[in-house]
């Protein structure tokens, strides 16, 4: 049977006009952007234009934006960096429960280091509560960490609002903005955050790309040390292919924006028709209509999350129980549990779909069909 | 345009490219999926991490793909540091590394770590005697170079590994990145923990790299997350990147089998070229590294030769690209004891096997017209 792909959430396929972008670059450009010759300027001037155009993309200036090896980075520079550069104002940070694990990680690593962290809970709709945020917020809070579109609901966070509530108070604000990115139309001076990460392979970018957008003025200490490249935030000889590959892929998803939008929707209105077509029972965990449309994640009830994805996979249909990111292990989604309570069965019989360019309204409604007949054998 | 910055950055090999495209076009997934999108790729980037460890004569565990050289430096620096600063609190270097390795051990020191920055003789040696004697009961670290960039010094590595095996407590951190591919360096046995490569440096691609980290060598994470790569690289992998870097170490040790005579050769005829050269002395050791040549031209300034040279359509540097704060004097020619008339007149010519004989003979008379041209105006 026809593989479909519906887990753009874990990473998407490079878009061809990306391939197409960096090829001249590769073969090309080879230089050193940091060599004073004309091979150096080449690859100089590639990143230049690249850093304009991505900063474009958020509404800022391109010296806030730092060039990363991804989003994980990023995340890291963002939530240690900004921690240890500000330790001395105060030793709280506020993030959430449902954050990426490089996020969360990067906390337990401040925790070591004697920092308080208040992990805020989301409520059965997986949002943050804009009150919460206020309410644990301290004269010795130097950064908030908290993601704009939780990668395993879609749900869209509050940032904006969160934003405002922030603007009178000295800590930074940072969001993970990896599922955000690409689908959503970002200003970082609206939404009033500090920090934003953004990765290159979950919009059809390559691998091993992102940036972490820095507002003039914040200090973060270094991850790592070495030339002075990214004005010493981020050493080491740039990735110029690799950036050019970013830069295309952030344009391409900028030009079709509400174009996309528009079709993921109309996806996720299909798959999710077509299941009831079938007499699935489901639920949508989150607000249906308060998550991003690429993403939709569904409770079966009856099934269970290892059974679920391996008759996917072997009917063709490639989806995930959340974030790909734990390494294989199939453990209770750290998501659905702050939502409905640790041992509670939608932790267990839940699926992540997350639509885009591999995806045709036909082949979403082949897959929805295919997933239908095992949901309705399994849950017998 | 002929291209003599080899140790800045190097062309891309067509093959390797060519994996780079295949792999992004077909292997999209995320190896840590667990469909069959994903699983296609965590067993071709298996299979890439047996290559690797193959061609190192490592074990494949001791593999760790990273972003390039000064990832892989800092991950070994910071790594060993933060993971065994109970055991102690003490590292050396030398004062010659690149500034990934002197960065890192300095952020360290603001950590609270001591550091000891040993010297190195008038050809940029750092002595296996010196290491010895600076080694204490507080030392978790070693961390010296193979080949250094500037000059084409080789460090006594083989000796220093000796003396690194009697201290079973302490780690011992190679930074072979310009070494890699020119000058063979057995990691088996070798008393080496640690050794960082880099893709751009042996046509590769940028945002490549690796470290080894040998079986039981325990490290902190620089960057934590999804707990890929043993937990000591989180962060999806760059499977295509990975593949990529791949076949460049392949392609590289098979020049290094083949063309080594090639290099060699086109090295002594620049050597005897820029011997005879009367302006210029030369600053790089004999016999040491086959791709770098240090040259001093005392009285110009670096920057109006290469810009003279480039107008001539070639290409070389004053000195490594990652360091250009203070603008002309090099640290390394200053550690090594040079006058600042040498330090700071100071040009490097970096070979690849690519290169031809006719191009450094057209090198060399383009240098040569050069000095002359300027010699002239000077008067």
């Amino acid at each position: 049977m026809e593989p479909i792909y519906l887990d753009h959430a874990a990473t998407t396929p490079v878009h061809p006009e990306v391939t197409k972008a960096m090829l001249p670059v590769l073969q090309e450009v080879f230089g050193n952007p940091s060599s004073v010759h004309h091979f150096g300027r080449k690859a100089r001037q590639i990143i230049d234009e690249a850093r304009r155009i991505i900063a474009g993309s958020i509404h800022a200036n391109e010296k806030e934006i730092v060039f990363t090896s991804g989003g994980t980075e990023a995340d890291n520079l963002a939530v240690v960096g900004t921690a240890m550069a500000n330790r001395d104002r105060g030793m709280h940070v506020i993030t959430t429960q449902i954050e990426h694990h490089a996020t969360l990680h990067a906390a337990e690593y401040l925790e070591k280091q004697g920092f308080e962290i208040t992990y805020l809970p989301v409520g059965s709709e997986g949002k943050v509560s804009v009150e919460e945020l206020e309410s644990a917020l301290r004269d010795d809070t130097v950064l908030v960490s908290i993601m704009a579109v939780n990668n395993e609901t879609g749900m869209v966070q509050p940032i904006k609002e969160m934003g405002k509530v922030l603007k009178g108070h000295p800590a930074y604000f940072h969001t993970d903005a990896v599922q955000a990115y690409g689908l959503m139309d970002i200003n970082v001076d609206d939404w009033n955050v500090d920090l934003l990460t953004a990765s290159s392979h979950k919009i059809n970018g390559p691998k091993a790309g992102g940036f972490l957008y820095m507002r003039e003025g914040v200090q973060v200490s270094a991850l790592q040390y070495g030339g002075q490249q990214e004005r010493k935030r981020r050493p080491g000889t740039e990735n110029v292919s690799g950036i050019k590959g970013f830069q295309r892929a952030v344009e391409l998803a900028v030009e079709n924006r509400s174009e996309r939008q528009q079709k993921y929707a109309d996806f996720k209105q299909t798959f999710l028709q077509k299941l009831r077509q079938e007499n699935v029972q489901f639920v949508v965990n989150g607000i249906e209509t308060e998550t991003v449309p690429a993403i939709v994640n569904i409770s079966f009830p009856g099934t269970n999350v290892e059974a679920l994805l391996t008759n996917f996979d072997l009917s063709g249909v490639a989806a995930s129980s959340g974030s790909a990111c734990t390494a294989g292990s199939i453990e209770p989604s750290h998501v659905l549990s702050a939502m409905f309570g640790k041992g509670d069965d939608r932790t267990i019989n839940s699926i992540r779909f997350s639509f885009g360019l591999a995806n045709t309204k036909d082949n979403v409604e082949e897959a929805a069909g295919r997933v239908a007949s095992i949901v309705n054998r399994l849950a017998e | 345009m002929i291209y003599l910055d080899n140790s800045a950055t190097t062309k891309p090999y067509q093959e390797v490219i060519d994996s780079f495209t295949q792999v992004s076009e077909k292997y999209y997934g995320n190896p840590s999926s667990i469909h069959r999108t994903g699983a296609a790729a965590e067993r071709l980037l298996w299979r890439a991490r047996q290559q690797a460890a193959e061609l190192l004569d490592v074990k494949e565990e001791e593999i760790v793909f990273t972003s390039g050289g000064t990832e892989g430096n800092n991950t070994a620096i910071k790594g060993i540091a933060l993971a065994h600063q109970k055991r102690g609190r003490h590292i050396i270097t030398s004062c010659i590394e690149h500034p990934s390795v002197l960065e890192a051990c300095r952020g360290l020191e603001g950590l609270g770590f001591s550091v000891t920055y040993l010297p190195v003789n008038h050809q940029g040696l750092v002595d296996p005697a010196a290491v010895e004697a600076a080694i204490t009961e507080e030392t978790i670290l070693i961390s010296i170079m193979h080949v250094n960039n500037e000059l084409g010094t080789i460090q006594p590595v083989e000796e220093i590994g000796k003396i690194a095996k009697q201290y079973p407590k302490l780690h011992f951190h190679v930074d072979h990145v310009q070494g890699f591919g020119k000058v063979p360096m057995p990691l088996t046995n070798s008393g080496i923990d640690l050794c960082t490569i880099s893709g751009h440096k042996i046509h590769g691609l940028k945002g490549t790299g690796l470290l080894y980290a040998k079986k039981g060598t325990h490290l902190f994470p620089l960057m934590h997350g999804g707990g890929q790569e043993q937990s000591i690289r989180s962060g999806t992998e760059n499977l295509a990147g990975t593949v990529s870097l791949v076949k460049a170490l392949r392609l590289i040790l098979e020049e290094q089998q083949k063309g080594k005579q090639h290099l060699l050769d086109m090295k002594e005829r620049l050597w005897s070229c820029l011997d005879k050269t009367k302006q210029v002395s030369i600053n790089s050791p004999a016999g040491h590294a086959p791709h770098i040549i240090n040259i001093s031209v005392p009285g110009f300034k670096p920057e109006v030769l290469i810009h003279a040279l480039s107008e001539k359509g070639y290409y070389i540097s004053t000195k490594s690209a990652c360091s250009s704060k203070n603008e002309d004097v090099s640290a390394v020619l200053a550690a090594c004891g040079m006058p600042e008339s040498k330090s700071s007149s100071a040009l490097r010519i970096s070979l690849s096997y690519h290169n031809q004989q006719r191009e450094i003979e057209g090198f060399c008379k383009a240098l040569g017209e050069t000095l002359h041209q300027f010699s002239e105006v000077m008067g």
